[in-house]
């Protein structure tokens, strides 16, 4: 069965104008999956991604987990993968001119995990978080 | 005696060798179902890289190797390579690979892959619609090994062996093709 990647909700993001504000999506696989990491050892791999498509926010990078290498009886050599419980994290800059108050900061988080005989297909998990301006 | 002894002792090893000899045979498992508990594998439609719709009545008369896949799913990656040797070895015979990608990008994806991979056998386009007829096909590789008939013999899920495979196609191919009536259109062969 296909495993689903469970993403923990985030509490409301305080966001001064003109500042800085840091975000951290805590994620988990169910045992015995894996993820390949954001920068997957092969090119045919879908890699790890998280996509912010909407918000009050203006994207200022991303950190992923520090991928695991691993060897699984389908892959010659290990894999960059990711395991269990992880989290990415975004920095964001709040623009001078956003609007005051709750809005909602969208996007989505794409995945394809494998156990060690099979492999399952891509899935998009949908990230929302509630920033207050102020 | 000691020669009574010595006697007594080669008739019970006699004894056991017989024993042995005659015990029957551990049957080799197969994992080929019995032909009383196949069902007939569903009728897709699904196209090629040129475009041309494909039935699986296609294939009416021969072994078909089903393999759904994906161009990003490693163990396909293993088990592609045995079945280009299969459909080289078998073909002849009337085995019949067929591959059905699930990849959501497409002949994009899938035609660099099947050049580089060398892929001799004929690759269609999935869908869900079609995965779902098969029973909700997720974890790629799955496989279905249909028979002659028409009929699903075997069901690998995941990287499967290769030796499993090879079996079930010498047993199935075995089983002679049932004659074509006369006035029924032959579609078969890819």
């Amino acid at each position: 069965m296909a495993p689903t990647l469970k993403v923990e909700p985030v509490p409301t993001v305080k966001a001064k104008k003109g500042g800085e504000t840091t975000v951290t999506l805590k994620a988990t696989l169910p045992a015995g999956y894996h993820a390949n990491s954001n920068k997957p050892s092969e090119a045919y791999l879908i890699p790890l991604t998280l996509k912010w498509t909407a918000g009050p926010l203006q994207l200022d990078g991303i950190t992923y987990p520090k991928p695991e290498m691993e060897k699984y009886s389908f892959s010659e050599k290990p894999l960059s993968v990711v395991t269990g419980e992880f989290a990415i994290t975004t920095k964001f800059k709040v623009p001078a001119d956003a609007q005051n108050g709750p809005a909602a900061q969208t996007g989505t988080l794409r995945y394809q995990a494998c156990d060690n005989k099979a492999c399952y297909p891509p899935k998009s998990v949908p990230v929302n978080i509630t920033v207050s301006v102020e | 005696m000691r020669n009574a002894l010595r006697l007594a002792l080669l008739g019970i090893t006699a004894v056991g060798l017989g024993t042995l000899a005659c015990a029957p045979q551990e049957p080799v498992k197969s994992v080929v179902k019995d032909t009383k508990d196949r069902k007939h594998a569903p009728e897709f439609e699904l196209k090629d890289v040129n475009g041309k719709v494909v039935h699986l009545a296609d294939y009416k008369g021969k072994v078909v190797l089903l393999d759904f896949w994906a161009t990003w799913c490693g163990p396909c990656g293993i088990e592609i390579p045995w079945f280009v040797e299969f459909q080289r070895k078998y073909k002849d015979r009337g085995l019949e690979v067929v591959g059905i990608s699930m990849d959501d990008d497409g002949w994009k994806a899938i035609t660099p892959f099947v050049g580089e991979h060398k892929i001799n056998y004929r690759v269609l386009l999935g869908d869900d619609k079609t995965g779902d007829l098969y029973g909700g096909v997720e974890a790629l590789p799955t496989t279905f090994v249909v028979d002659r008939e028409g009929r699903v013999a075997s069901v690998h899920v995941g990287l499967a062996s290769k030796k499993d495979f090879e079996d079930a196609i010498e047993q199935l191919l075995q089983t002679p093709a049932a004659p074509v009536s006369a006035g029924t259109p032959d579609h078969r062969g890819a």
